[in-house]
């Protein structure tokens, strides 16, 4: 089950390449922290009663945990007016695919949010490409459809209700919401 | 003789002020500040405070209501009351001279009192006063509660008496009032108010979001987005009735409702076969007809005024454009070719001229363009500008914006002459959209 997908190198070189393509906008910081992907020497979690395989994907506060023990981001940042992944968030998404072939019976939905300029609706369609952008990615990595739901909130639901360009960097995101 | 002494005109006009500002305190819905006045030689009238029984005082003068619906439409100057030299509620009490040397030329008076079955019967007349001559003479029995409808209805003949235009003081503004966006605290709320941002009052009430308000062409039904099942849904509703119903509730968008001109169709735009694309209902069989098919964002629908064609933003060419689609033959033709960001159209009641959202230089605007002669004119200044909404006489639109971080909506003339704003002071407002003539 640790093993890539086979469609998964190529789905690699289709996202990099639409990346390259698309002028790769945003290279600013990242507005929160993507958690180390470094190998931590650090205690494992405490040993649960149930040591069932699957239960080490999941603590008791809902997180996803990835192979280190510490809770995956599950929030993804995008670029103004785009929907395509960045780079630095596809190993921390191939995690999630993992998490999600071995739990076939978990699902999520991912939604897609915009901040605030342009208008209403036409921000609605685009959370929804950023939503399916993730979804693309985790269907190309082994997930099965039936688990993944996608939903746009456009920009009704800020994660920042500021008017910077930090706050609408916070905005422009999609989140995958374990259920 | 009325002739007032100057002691009784500072009276008169304290009191005037203190019901004007308490009705605006009391109504709290939005408030409107004037910003720009309008044409440079606006037409000059003179409402006359309004001869009212002792028993309809708590009310607001009829002259304010009426002499701020034409003020707020910026062809027109009238004549603050504390400046007028008589106050005559009956033609035996007018002296043109007196309203020539004020130059006014428009004089309106008029009486309410209420009668024997308890209902207000409220009376006008309309002046040319170069030519000493009446214009106009209407007379209403309403309910005390249409108080302000029977004022609006005055500014309206006054306003279509003179201009030849029909007015559009009578009818309503629909909005979203939104508070904590985005936290868990957030409420959402669907307001009708009246033009003058009076008398606002919640039609639905959600934690989620609301979208994409429009009217039915007869004004008694609206359509609506909510997230109330997790996920985008339209939904019609009376005005001022019971029915409510969930029209689609599909995977992915269900969004950017509008009425078809006479009614009986909803244009929309649903993602449930994978990518945004526009559909049209029948609101009778609920059957669905796809129109547009392009692996494109295809959204934010409008109808031309005759229904023949859908107006819709797509992202076909790179960037998001408008486009005209006829229905009948399915010719597709691209409107808008200036800037990289032109979205969420409507057509002028003529079908010949079009208001959108443009981006210039990064910021968004509302813009008009001439379809026959293709020129393009910026009608504001503000920031993040959107959600154009007409007036049903065309004269006028209303628009969503933001004002130091608070959303507010706001109004321009057509030629960008008149301007004023419409706060809140309970929250962000939004998605403005203005009623079609509502009779009776």
């Amino acid at each position: 089950m640790q093993m890539q997908s086979p469609r998964f190198p190529s789905l690699m070189t289709l996202v990099l390449a639409a990346l390259l393509m698309a002028g790769c906008s945003s290279t600013s910081t990242e507005p929160v922290p993507e958690p180390e992907p470094i190998e931590q020497p650090a205690p494992q979690p405490v040993p649960q009663p149930e040591p069932e395989p699957e239960l080490a994907d999941f603590d008791s506060a809902g997180n996803v945990l990835g192979p280190d023990g510490r809770p995956l981001t599950r929030t993804f940042y995008f670029g103004y007016d785009r929907a395509v992944l960045s780079p630095s968030d596809l190993a921390a998404l191939e995690l999630h695919a993992q998490v999600l072939r071995r739990n076939s019976d978990r699902s999520i939905v991912v939604e897609g949010h915009c901040d605030e300029r342009g208008t209403r609706e036409y921000n609605l369609a685009l959370g929804e490409r950023r939503a399916d952008s993730i979804r693309s990615f985790l269907l190309s990595a082994g997930v099965s459809a039936r688990q993944i739901e996608t939903v746009s909130y456009g920009e009704e639901q800020p994660a920042d209700p500021g008017h910077t360009e930090s706050a609408w960097e916070r905005n422009r995101r999609a989140v995958m919401v374990y259920r | 003789m009325q002739k007032i002494s100057f002691v009784s005109v500072v009276l008169f006009s304290a009191c005037v002020s203190l019901l004007v500002s308490s009705a605006t305190f009391a109504a709290g819905s939005l408030d409107t500040i004037i910003i720009d006045r309008g044409v440079d030689e606006p037409i000059r009238v003179a409402v006359v405070p309004f001869k009212m029984d002792p028993s309809l005082m708590s009310e607001t003068n009829i002259a304010d209501i009426v002499g701020f619906d034409l003020a707020r439409s910026g062809q027109f100057d009238p004549l603050a009351s504390e400046n007028m030299l008589s106050y005559p509620s009956s033609r035996a009490t007018v002296f043109f001279r007196d309203w020539r040397i004020l130059k006014t030329a428009y004089l309106v008076i008029g009486s309410a009192r209420v009668d024997a079955g308890g209902r207000v019967a409220v009376e006008f007349e309309l002046y040319d006063v170069l030519g000493e001559r009446l214009m106009l003479s209407r007379r209403y029995s309403v309910a005390r509660s249409q108080w302000r409808d029977v004022s609006h209805q005055i500014a309206d003949a006054i306003y279509e008496e003179v201009t030849g235009i029909r007015g559009a003081f009578s009818t309503k503004i629909m909005y979203v009032l939104a508070r904590n966006a985005g936290s868990p605290d957030a409420v959402y709320q669907l307001e009708i108010a009246d033009s003058d941002g009076e008398r606002s009052r919640t039609l639905f009430s959600s934690r989620e979001p609301i979208m994409s308000a429009s009217w039915a062409p007869d004004g008694k039904r609206v359509a609506y987005v909510t997230f109330e099942t997790g996920r985008p849904s339209i939904v019609i509703q009376d005005v001022n009735g019971p029915y409510r119903e969930r029209l689609t509730n599909f995977r992915g968008i269900n969004s950017a409702p509008v009425f078809s001109p006479d009614g009986r169709q909803l244009a929309m735009v649903l993602s449930k076969d994978g990518d945004p694309e526009i559909f049209i209902m029948d609101l009778a069989t609920k059957s669905l007809r796809q129109v547009t098919r392009h692996h494109a964002i295809d959204t934010e629908p409008s109808w031309s005024p005759d229904g023949s064609s859908i107006i819709f933003t797509s992202d076909r060419g790179g960037r998001p454009q408008i486009y005209q689609l006829e229905l009948s033959t399915n010719l597709l033709e691209r409107l808008t070719f200036r800037g990289d960001y032109n979205a969420r159209a409507r057509l002028l009641p003529d079908g010949k001229h079009l208001v959108f959202v443009h981006r210039t230089n990064g910021v968004f605007h509302i813009a008009w363009q001439d379809l026959e002669r293709d020129n393009l004119q910026v009608l504001t200044q503000t920031a993040l500008d959107e959600s154009p909404s007409l007036a049903p006489n065309g004269t006028m639109l209303i628009y969503a914006t933001q004002d130091r971080g608070r959303g507010i909506l706001a109004v321009v003339s057509i030629d960008g002459s008149v301007k004023y704003r419409l706060p809140s002071s309970s929250g962000d407002v939004r998605e403005p959209a203005w009623s079609p003539f509502l009779d009776g």
